[in-house]
Formats: C-alpha cells, sequence, structure tokens
C-alpha cells in the first residue's frame, strides 16, 4: 500500500512539472480495497431480529467520540420520528416502519457503512477521506476543503457538514479506528447487551449471517444487506422484515461507485498525447495551405 | 527606441495613474464620468451583496443558503461553477480557430473571448470560494495531498492550470496597455503553445465537470444521468462557448461603441454569422449525441412524467430549436436574429448544468432545495464584479480595437 502510495505521488510531481508526463498519473489505479483482502477486513454484522431497541450503543458512541449524549435518553418517544446521523451524532437507532410477523418490534443501527471501495474516499481530491488499510474510511479534518462532494457521492448519506460553522469539518462514524488499532471493538458494538452487533472479519460474519439463514429460512429475508450493495461494505445486515422498511435503499447495484468515473479519468493520458499532436499537425496544414495560397494570390498579382 | 518613452513615462507617477487608470481624466472628472444610471444599478448590487458575503463567511454557509444534510449543494456549484466554467470556453473555442485551424478572419473576437474566457473562471473559482467550507484549505491538493483517483481533483488542477494558461493568452493586451514591448513579445510567441495546451485543459475539465455525475446514479434523474455525462459537457461547452462569444460581441459593440471603427459594424456581423454556423452544426451533433444517451438510458417510460416533459423541454426547446433557429439566421444572413438565438442558446447551456447539478439532483429526495434570497445575492455579486472587472479592462486595454503602438498585433 504504502510503496503505491509513494509511486503514485512522485509520478504526479512530473506531471506538475511537464505536461506530458501527466497521462501517467491518471492511469486508473486499482481501489484501495483491492489492495486489502477481504478476510482481513473488520466486520459488524447487524441482526434486527436480535436488536432490543435500547440505544446503548447511541450512549457508548457519543461517550467514545466526546459528543453530546444521545437525544431523549431512554424516552420511547424518540421512536416517533426516523433519526438521521448528524454533525454530532456518528450513529442512530431507528424503529422499523414495520414489525416482525410475530408482532414484536425491529430497530435497525445505522453509521457509516465502511464500504470496501468507498465513494467518498474515492470523491475526495485531498485525501481527507481514506480508506485505511486496516479496513476503517477514516477523515483527516487538516486536509478538508469542505467541498461536499463526499456528502453526494456516499449512497448512504453517511458525511455530514457543519453548516453552522465557519470553519466547518465533515463528521461520520470513524469505526473506532483506534479503538481497532489497540485491539478493542468499536464502541457500540462493545456495549451491546444482546449480541445485535457481532464484530469479526468480513468473511466469517458473512459465513455466520448465512449460517443463521439457512438455520431459519422461513424467519429471515434471504439476502445480506451490505454484502454487495455498492460494492461491498463492512457493515452487514440480516432481517426478517423487508430492507425498505427499515430505510434502506434497495435499488443500489453491486457496483461500487468508483468503478463508474474510473473510464473517465483512464481518458485522461489520451487527451493529453493524442490531442497536441493532432492539433500541431492540423496547424502545419493550416499554415502551409494559407503559404500556398498567398503564392498564388501573389502570382496572380504579377500576371 | 519607444522602450525609452515608456521608461521616462513610468517616473512620473501622476501623469502615468491619471494615463492608465483614470483614462486621461482627472481625478474629479473620472469620479464624475462614474455616475451613470448602470452603475448606480451596481452600487447597489455590491452594498446589498457584499455585506452578505462577509456575513457567509463570518457565520458559515447555514446562515447564508438554503443548503441541508440532504442538499448540499446549490446553485453556487449549479450556476457560478458549472455554468460559469461552461460559459467561458468561447475562450479556446476561438483561440483554436484562429491559431491552430488558421481561420484568421475571426483574430478580431479573440481578445474579447480571451477575456471572457478569463474572468469566467476566474470569477468561477471565487464562486468556489464561497462555496467551500474550507476555501483557504486549497492549496492542500495542490501541494501535498494529492487524491488522485478523484475526477474534482482533474478539475481541480486542470481550471488551476488553465486560469493561468488563459492569463498568459491575455496577457499581451495587458503589456500593450503598459507599454512592455519585450514582456509582449515572449508572451506572444508562447501563442500557438498556449493554445495546444488550453485545449488539452478544457477537453479535460469540461468533460470532467459532467464526470463528477457519474459517481452519482442514486442522485442524478435517470433521464439526466447517462454514461456519456463527460462527452456532453464537452460538446455543450463548445456551444456554450460560441454562444457567448456572440451576445458579449454583441452587448460589447452596444457598451463600447467609442472603442470601435464604424466599419467594424460589418465585420461584426460576418463574423457573428460564422460563429452562428458553427454553433448550429454542433448544436446539431449535441442534439444527436442526447438521444442517443436517451436511448442508452433506456428510460422512455419515463418521458410522460412532469420531469420528462421538463426534459424534452429542454431536448428540444434548448438544443433542437435553437439548432433550427441559429441555421434560419445564417440563410437569411441576420446577425441581429443570431444574437437573440445566441442569448437563448447560453440561457439552455445555463438550464442544463442546472437540471443536472440542482434541478433533477436529489429528484428522489425528502426535501427539495430552493435557493434563497442572500444565496442568489452572492451569485448576482460575483457575477456584478466579474462585469465590472471586464468593463474596466476593456476600457483601458486593447480588447476591442488595436493598440496604435502595435498594429496588426491581434
Amino acid at each position: 500500500m504504502e510503496t503505491r502510495m509513494e509511486l503514485s505521488r512522485r509520478t504526479f510531481i512530473k506531471f506538475a512539472g511537464a505536461a506530458g508526463a501527466a497521462g501517467v498519473v491518471a492511469r486508473p489505479k486499482p481501489a484501495a480495497a483491492s489492495a486489502i483482502h477481504p478476510v482481513n477486513t473488520p466486520a459488524v454484522l447487524v441482526d434486527t431480529t436480535r436488536c432490543a431497541g435500547c440505544r446503548g450503543c447511541e450512549a457508548a458512541c457519543s461517550e467514545s467520540n466526546h459528543l453530546p449524549g444521545p437525544a431523549l435518553q431512554g424516552q420511547d418517544a424518540v421512536f416517533s420520528k426516523f433519526r438521521k446521523t448528524d454533525v454530532k451524532v456518528y450513529t442512530v437507532v431507528n424503529r422499523a416502519k414495520a414489525d416482525s410477523k410475530q408482532g414484536e418490534a425491529r430497530y435497525v443501527k445505522s453509521q457509516c457503512m465502511h464500504c470496501l471501495d468507498p465513494a467518498c474516499a474515492s470523491a475526495c481530491l485531498a485525501k481527507a477521506l481514506e480508506k485505511t488499510a486496516a479496513g476503517p474510511v477514516v477523515y483527516h479534518p487538516e486536509r478538508c476543503l469542505g467541498c461536499r462532494y463526499c456528502m453526494v457521492a456516499c449512497q448512504f448519506d453517511v458525511p455530514k457538514f457543519e453548516f453552522d460553522s465557519p470553519s466547518p469539518y465533515i463528521n461520520k462514524c470513524s469505526f473506532c479506528a483506534e479503538r481497532q488499532e489497540q485491539g478493542l471493538q468499536p464502541a457500540c458494538v462493545s456495549v451491546c447487551p444482546t449480541g445485535a452487533l457481532q464484530f469479526g472479519h468480513r468473511e466469517e460474519v458473512i459465513e455466520d449471517a448465512r449460517t443463521r439463514i439457512y438455520q431459519n429460512p422461513d424467519k429471515y429475508v434471504h439476502h445480506i444487506y451490505g454484502e454487495s450493495e455498492a460494492g461491498g461494505t463492512s457493515w452487514l445486515y440480516i432481517t426478517d422484515v423487508p430492507f425498505e422498511k427499515l430505510g434502506f435503499r434497495t435499488d443500489l447495484g453491486a457496483t461500487s461507485p468508483p468503478e463508474l468515473t474510473r473510464t473517465a479519468l483512464a481518458a485522461v493520458p489520451f487527451v493529453l498525447t493524442l490531442w497536441p499532436p493532432l492539433l500541431m499537425g492540423l496547424y502545419t496544414f493550416s499554415k502551409r495551405r494559407a503559404e500556398a495560397s498567398k503564392g498564388t494570390d501573389q502570382e496572380a498579382h504579377h500576371d | 527606441m519607444t522602450d525609452t518613452t515608456t521608461f521616462d513615462r513610468g517616473f512620473d507617477t501622476r501623469s502615468w495613474i491619471t494615463e492608465k487608470i483614470f483614462m486621461g481624466m482627472s481625478f474629479g472628472d473620472y469620479l464624475k464620468s462614474l455616475l451613470t444610471p448602470t452603475n448606480a444599478i451596481f452600487a447597489l448590487i455590491l452594498i446589498v451583496g457584499v455585506p452578505i458575503v462577509i456575513y457567509r463567511f463570518a457565520f458559515g454557509l447555514g446562515a447564508v443558503t438554503n443548503l441541508t444534510e440532504v442538499n448540499p449543494w446549490g446553485i453556487w456549484i449549479g450556476i457560478d461553477v458549472m455554468s460559469g466554467v461552461a460559459l467561458a470556453a468561447g475562450g479556446f473555442t476561438v483561440a483554436t480557430a484562429v491559431h491552430v485551424l488558421g481561420l484568421k478572419e475571426y483574430q478580431p473576437i479573440v481578445r474579447p473571448a480571451l477575456l471572457t474566457g478569463f474572468l469566467g473562471y476566474l470569477f468561477a473559482v471565487i464562486g468556489l470560494c464561497a462555496d467551500l467550507g474550507r476555501p483557504w484549505k486549497l492549496p492542500v491538493p495542490m501541494v501535498y495531498s494529492y487524491g488522485t483517483g478523484s475526477v474534482m481533483f482533474e478539475v481541480g488542477w486542470c481550471v488551476c492550470l488553465y486560469l493561468i494558461v488563459l492569463g498568459l493568452e491575455f496577457s499581451p493586451a495587458a503589456f500593450e496597455w503598459l507599454g512592455l514591448r519585450k514582456a509582449r513579445e515572449w508572451a506572444v510567441r508562447m501563442t500557438l503553445v498556449l493554445t495546444i495546451f488550453g485545449l488539452c485543459l478544457s477537453t479535460l475539465h469540461q468533460s470532467s465537470l459532467g464526470a463528477l455525475f457519474l459517481m452519482m446514479p442514486h442522485r442524478v434523474h435517470p433521464l439526466w444521468y447517462s454514461g456519456y455525462v463527460p462527452v456532453f459537457f464537452f460538446v455543450s461547452a463548445i456551444i456554450a462557448g460560441m454562444s457567448m462569444v456572440i451576445v458579449e460581441s454583441g452587448l460589447s459593440h452596444r457598451v463600447f461603441k467609442s472603442q470601435l471603427n464604424p466599419n467594424d459594424h460589418g465585420t461584426a456581423d460576418k463574423l457573428t454569422l460564422g460563429l452562428a454556423k458553427g454553433a448550429a452544426v454542433v448544436l446539431f451533433a449535441y442534439f444527436f449525441l442526447k438521444l442517443q444517451g436517451l436511448v442508452d438510458g433506456g428510460r422512455f417510460d419515463l418521458l410522460l412524467t412532469p420531469y420528462g416533459f421538463w426534459f424534452l423541454f429542454e431536448l428540444l426547446g434548448f438544443v433542437l430549436a435553437p439548432c433550427l433557429l441559429y441555421a434560419i439566421a445564417v440563410r437569411r444572413q441576420n446577425a441581429t436574429m443570431a444574437r437573440w438565438v445566441a442569448g437563448w442558446t447560453v440561457l439552455g447551456i445555463v438550464v442544463n448544468r442546472l437540471n443536472i447539478s440542482v434541478i433533477a439532483f436529489n429528484y428522489n429526495a425528502a426535501e427539495r432545495y430552493v435557493p434563497g434570497f442572500m444565496e442568489i445575492m452572492v451569485s448576482v455579486t460575483i457575477i456584478t464584479i466579474g462585469i465590472i472587472t471586464f468593463r474596466w479592462i476593456v476600457n483601458r486595454m486593447p480588447v476591442l480595437h488595436e493598440h496604435p503602438d502595435f498594429p496588426q498585433a491581434h
């Protein structure tokens, strides 16, 4: 990873010096994610059938990230409207718009999905959002310009912007990257009392999700949300109510969003290498033609 | 040597300022000459607009705009950046036609086109600075943190480099104004290289502004979303550039009458019709490209929805109609008609950019974005300052006419 980044940086400096070398830079690079073996990527399985809606994860998240505590703590009224994450709220638990077949309320936790090939990181021109080799998608505030391309690029509406600040930052869940480095689980997972959140390597977690669906085929919806959505995510969901009722977009394809722009970026070297010779040729051609016509004019005058 | 006289003049600061800045008038006369109805309107706009800009930087985007977490992009992106850059495409279009393809008869409009381009980009960047949350961080992607996988990075670099290229391309006019003969010679010598580099950069960033949306099929209405968006943006930028040159030269001939020879009028009509013919051809190609995009998307079912009607209105009213009207104007040799069509075409390009970045963007979101008064005022203020700058330069530098010391310079 590190050497690859250094290489691209060095090639880039050539570009700044000589436009001709620029073609080399924009060559589509393999996605950061593809350099990471999915087996080693940390992941969380959310089993909504096990979630009691206690919102302990919200409190733990706020505490761990030094944010103000969750709204309406301990009050059921909080579920009366569908909440979204915010600049000061990195995760929220909502009540699903449908109950299970047995009439039990279903809850769903949302936060950054930590995509394998994240749109936000690909959108960022300053690498303020970055997919780390360890897995989490992290934010480097000191690099951020506040262009908000990450916000519109994200299919899950995750990055949030401090609209009321004269020096605004983007905020979002970091997957507790620092805790993970210390060998700890994300704060939210560590406090979940019902086992609704299960932390592990992505491959194992998916295996576990499959097993639960196989063993209870009548209970679960036969789909693991996040296994392929937007190219795959680190947060994965299984449930027994339709995914739309949990507030998920079900129209997202399996292609990762950055994949959609790679062809456009691949055109850069062609433009930079093909335009100049073609234009020089046209220039020479038009100049010669002008000179030739001038010559015939003069001949005409001599006559 | 002419250089000596320039040198001598440089010593007399007072007469230099009188001649270069106050256009040969005394300070009092110059101030009096500024008391015009147009300037009164400009002053009113600035009195309202400038405090709003200050307010925005003091209290953040939320205090001035209607932008929200759901709609993080608004008209500062849609008009100031997306439309501004497209309408500034006249610089590379005309420069390529004259300096590369050898269409020398268009020489008289190269400088106005380059100036429009340069100021268009400059004020697009200024507009962007108002929109960016942390504009003082602009050097980050330029100097040490390269997001090479980002389309925005390509746009940023190309726009930055092209702004420099446009500045250099226009610099001979500034050097003639200042009487710097040597510098001017060097600048003129770079013309061909700059023109070719300018076309490369324009191809890249005009199309990349469209490529920004490739990653967002979840936000852009299917009728506007297409894998061809980068091509649409580049081709329509050529149309925008040519039409904008027609509009700008038409207005310049009314506003800056004193700067022109009486017989320039016939030349202007001829060049306008030439550009109109070119624009008609490119519009025709663009119309078929848009049809191809529609077929490729395969969402004919959406045509009979409100968004579908709006899409068809754009396609027929702002692409096919101006194409045919331009052709009729050329056939009838009616330059006035071509100028009106150019105005309509320019509006059409703005509508297109607003469609993809604001109107048909987030079409499925729970809340709709409508710009607020203060937001609109900031855009109007930036455009007004751009127009004032354009007028300031045209009144002083040899843009619309030749400099007496540099005959046939352009």
